[in-house]
């Protein structure tokens, strides 16, 4: 089966009915997408797949073959992290980190097509997203920061 | 207490009435007060408690030629920021970039036995006079040394800055000095260390180290490890509580692709397959008749239940006049709190790899206390320990013993079985049914006041519920796989009438309120002032596995406290604050209380708001809805670790029932503060789990098993959620002892919120969860 993941094009000898999670972490070596209940109840396993943040958990993967798949990997590197990583630094929005493909993926893929989300569209968002560590103040700070920031440079594309 | 067998161990920690100071000084080297024997079962208690760290400095430190610090620690990062605190720490006592500074923690013949990460020990242990700070100021005296050797000039007249040491235009690195080679030398408890005033390091807001490689995706979680030709494996646990196997039938799943073996061992059950995806599909398939075990206790009067158990009794104070006072005092007031079993809940279900071979044995776990899963994992095994190896692997954050060290042993079991090594992730039911929760406990408060409503004598009694716990060095049947796998949890002996107090006083579990004196043979341990005292505590056992879930027993007790605290300041008509600071007499918790009280504008009146004591109907009548109030509670964590005040701020509405806190402000004071934004993450964070503990969080069961199995059952709130503001006082004590910080504030959380509803309706629920059907019933008899 043919995948595409943070743009690159990648063949997989799975069955089809597996869960896109169980690819990415066990066929691709990805360490971003995580399993946390395998019922799509948390999100610690979200991937954006066509602009959407979807759980992969609960996706077969046959479902998502020939689209682009997006991991917390795909946005950006330790190095040159994308904007809204870049965010939760200077948040310092995470304790164990567990979580944060759903909190930075809800939020990367709300803000990327509603550029000024409001605290209630926020929160809608991120209504299925689950952190123990309850770092949630500074997780919602840090998707207003790359709100911010996004919509600040947008008159200059 | 010699020849005591490991199987007390769990009740001797239990009933441990010897501080913690008194245990972190007695392992650190400095003063021996007591003897340590490790035959006895409290000199066992202690070794799990704080291990058996390096008494030398190359235990704890070694400079390579490049000037690259590598330091090795017994407490590892669980999410609570440690690492980079730790990093800090090394690079303030040795003068060095933090940048330059690498970790090696939790590794079995690598670093240091400090026992478990656990109970906001780290601080404690790692940041004040031994361990892992001792080390640094060792290394750099010996350094020092090294350079007016090497430079020929008296120690007094070199500085010392990024690891490079000089006089005036002369200079040598600790590279040139010591790289790659050992120091040979022993920590030195006369070795100065740098004083928080000092610090340019430490003190400072390091952002964590480990964030860019997290918010990308790169962090390596036990979850990720993957060892070459490693299968997979998932557990099949008992469909029920007390469940015993009768049968397996291999071939309901032999057939499907990938199959590679059932294994059982006892009432153990799991499979492995090539795919992680066909063992989870097989896990789900196989046929396994079971023997259902005896019902459980209706939950319904569960709390009461309790009550009629045998149970193993200690008395923390005695002052043998509380009958009297309570019989001449003008008021008697009672109440009786009840609490919940929770759960841990991590995010992600646990799970662990191991690479068992015939002779060896090597286990990624993201256990708190590696040296406590090496042993008892070769317990499991039937392996030697010392060819057993545990190296410490991040985990989802874990609030206490999750399933990380169950799942640990059935890694190790499947891995035993097939001779591959073997990843296994529990599945979500799994983790939650059977995971250690946090005890559930029964208290009845007694307060006595005089005519001028001051506190005259205090008398708890209190029931818990407790099966296993934390394995320690050698109980793996304190966890469920070591259990199904034919170990036994700590015994568990009933002992009523308790035995007089003795020994120094403690209040590790913060049994004593903190307005008594906490009096032993005439010494006076507490933070108050009522000199009238009992507190008596009833274990009993559990039909769950339970075991310590972030502030254990303390959160429990401090709910009950600070309630029944505001219940005396209402039936004395007094102001919640200044009722309290009226029976307390430690200087830094009236600090907390104050600090607190001032950032929240407290306004000094009695609870609950006069204008809100209308029955609801009435209420509801003149079109009100929600109704505001505010509550105030206090703490001094295990009482020697660290101090908490809030103030919380909720509205009640009146229709629904539901409770929305709006607004929780927080004093805290833990000594010298190690990373100001790290401590108020922890504070944060520690709050707002302690707000979902209060709304929401309850195990529930029906007459064979758990059914709070998943995020619908067993409810928290996400991140989408509308949550309080939060405001965090810090008040950084730079001449005391590090604390501990982060179990702090959701210490508090639960009985802060419950003095607001309280002031906001005139209700007072003593029972947590405060869940909308609860508050409705309150509301709907009022």
């Amino acid at each position: 089966m043919d995948l595409t993941v943070n743009g690159r094009a990648r063949a997989v000898d799975v069955d089809e009915s597996t869960p896109l999670l169980y690819v990415l972490s066990d066929e691709l070596a990805l360490n971003g997408p995580k399993f946390g209940c395998g019922l799509g109840q948390c999100g610690a396993c979200t991937v954006i797949v066509k602009g959407q943040a979807i759980r992969s958990c609960v996706t077969p993967v046959k479902a998502v073959a020939g689209a682009e798949i997006t991991t917390l990997e795909g946005l950006g590197t330790p190095e040159k992290p994308h904007p809204i990583q870049q965010a939760f630094i200077e948040e310092q929005a995470a304790q164990c980190g567990f979580c944060l493909s759903g909190v930075i993926l809800a939020g990367k893929a709300l803000v990327d097509r509603n550029p000024k989300p409001t605290e209630e569209q926020i929160h809608q968002a991120l209504s299925g997203v689950l952190c123990r560590c309850f770092g949630h103040t500074r997780m919602i700070a840090a998707i207003k920061r790359y709100a911010a920031g996004r919509t600040a440079i947008l008159p200059e594309r | 207490m010699k020849g005591t067998s490991c199987r007390d161990l769990g009740l001797r920690i239990r009933d441990s009435v010897v501080s913690r100071r008194a245990l972190l000084k007695a392992s650190g080297a400095l003063i021996v007060s007591f003897s340590l024997d490790p035959t006895d079962a409290f000199g066992q208690a202690v070794a799990t408690l704080v291990g058996s760290p390096s008494k030398d400095v190359d235990g704890w430190l070694a400079i390579a030629a490049d000037g690259t610090v590598t330091a090795f620690t017994g407490k590892c990062e669980i999410g609570q920021g440690l690492y980079t605190a730790q990093a800090q720490l090394v690079a303030e006592e040795l003068s060095v970039p933090v940048t330059r500074v690498k970790l090696i923690q939790c590794q079995t013949g690598t670093t240091p036995d400090q026992g478990v990460t656990s109970g906001a020990q780290s601080h404690p242990q790692n940041f004040n006079h031994s361990n892992l700070a001792l080390a640094g100021a060792t290394a750099r005296e010996a350094l020092l040394q090294m350079a007016s050797k090497h430079l020929g000039v008296p120690v007094d007249q070199l500085t010392v800055r990024d690891g490079v040491v000089r006089h005036h235009t002369r200079k040598v690195t600790y590279g040139e000095l010591i790289g790659g080679k050992k120091f040979n030398l022993a920590l030195s408890s006369t070795a100065k260390r740098r004083h928080p005033r000092e610090w340019t390091v430490l003190g400072t807001s390091v952002k964590r180290l480990d964030m860019p490689e997290m918010v990308t995706g790169r962090l390596e979680y036990v979850h990720n490890v993957r060892v070459p030709g490693m299968v997979h494996g998932r557990v099949v646990r008992p469909p029920t509580v007390g469940a015993t196997l009768v049968s397996v039938d291999e071939s309901s799943v032999g057939s499907m692709p990938g199959f590679i073996k059932v294994v059982v061992k006892n009432n153990f059950v799991g499979v492995v397959f090539e795919k992680q995806w066909q063992a989870i599909q097989a896990a789900a398939e196989l046929t396994a008749t079971w023997k259902h075990g005896p019902s459980l206790p209706p939950q319904a009067s569960f709390y009461d239940h309790l009550r009629t158990l045998p149970s193993r009794d200690t008395l923390q104070v005695d002052s043998k006049d509380v009958e009297a006072n309570l019989g001449s005092a003008a008021q008697v007031v009672r109440a009786t709190y009840l609490h919940p079993y929770q759960m841990h809940g991590s995010v992600g279900s646990s799970c662990a790899v191991a690479d068992v071979k015939a002779d060896s044995a090597t286990i990624w776990s993201p256990t708190q206390g590696v040296y406590p899963q090496r042993d008892s994992c070769a317990m499991v095994l039937g392996m030697p320990k010392d060819k057993v190896k545990v190296i410490y692997s991040r985990g989802s954050g874990c609030y206490g013993i999750n399933g990380a060290d169950t799942v640990s042993y059935d890694a190790a079991l499947l891995s035993q079985a097939v001779g591959r090594p073997v990843r296994v992730q529990l599945s979500r039911k799994d983790e939650m049914a059977w995971e250690n929760f946090g005890l559930a406990f029964v208290v009845d408060q007694r307060g006595g006041l005089d005519r001028d409503g001051n506190i005259v004598a205090w008398d708890y009694e209190a029931w818990s519920a407790t099966r296993g716990g934390r394995p320690g060095y050698g109980q793996p049947g304190n966890q469920v796989t070591g259990f199904l796998a034919g170990f036994q949890p700590a015994a568990f002996t009933p002992r009523s009438p308790a035995p007089p107090p003795n020994g120094p006083f403690a209040n590790g579990q913060n049994v004593v309120p903190s307005y008594v004196t906490g009096s032993r043979n005439g010494v006076s341990g507490g933070t108050g002032t009522v000199k009238s005292e009992r507190m008596l505590s009833r274990v009993v056992e559990s039909p769950f596995w339970t075991g310590p879930l972030r502030s254990p027993n303390r959160l429990q007790n401090t709910f009950a406290h600070e309630c029944f605290m505001d219940e005396l300041a209402a039936r004395a008509k007094a102001d919640p604050v200044e009722y309290r600071l009226r029976h307390l007499r430690d200087p830094r918790l009236i600090g907390v209380v104050r600090a607190a009280a001032k950032a929240a504008n407290w306004q000094t009146r009695p609870s609950p708001r006069t204008r809100n004591t209308e029955p609801a109907a009435r209420n509801l009548e003149l079109g009100t809805r929600d109704l505001s109030g505010r509550g105030m509670a206090c703490v001094l964590y295990e009482g020697d670790n660290g101090y908490c005040s809030m103030v919380a701020e909720v509205e009640v509405n009146i229709g629904t029932g539901a409770v929305a806190v709006k607004r929780l402000v927080m004093a805290l004071d833990s000594g010298p503060v190690s990373n100001p934004d790290g401590i108020r993450n922890q504070a944060e964070g520690g709050a707002l789990h302690g707000v979902s503990r209060a709304l929401f969080e309850e195990v529930t069961w029906d007459d064979e098993k758990v059914t709070s199995v998943d995020w619908r059952t067993y409810r928290t709130f996400p991140v989408g959620f509308d949550i309080p503001m939060l405001e965090t006082v810090l008040i950084n004590t730079m001449d005391a002892e590090a604390n501990g910080a982060g179990e702090t504030s959701i210490t508090v959380t639960a009985a802060a919120i419950g003095n607001a509803i309280f002031d906001a309706t005139g209700l007072r629920i003593r029972q947590l969860p405060f869940t909308p059907d609860r508050m409705k019933a309150a509301l709907g008899a009022n």
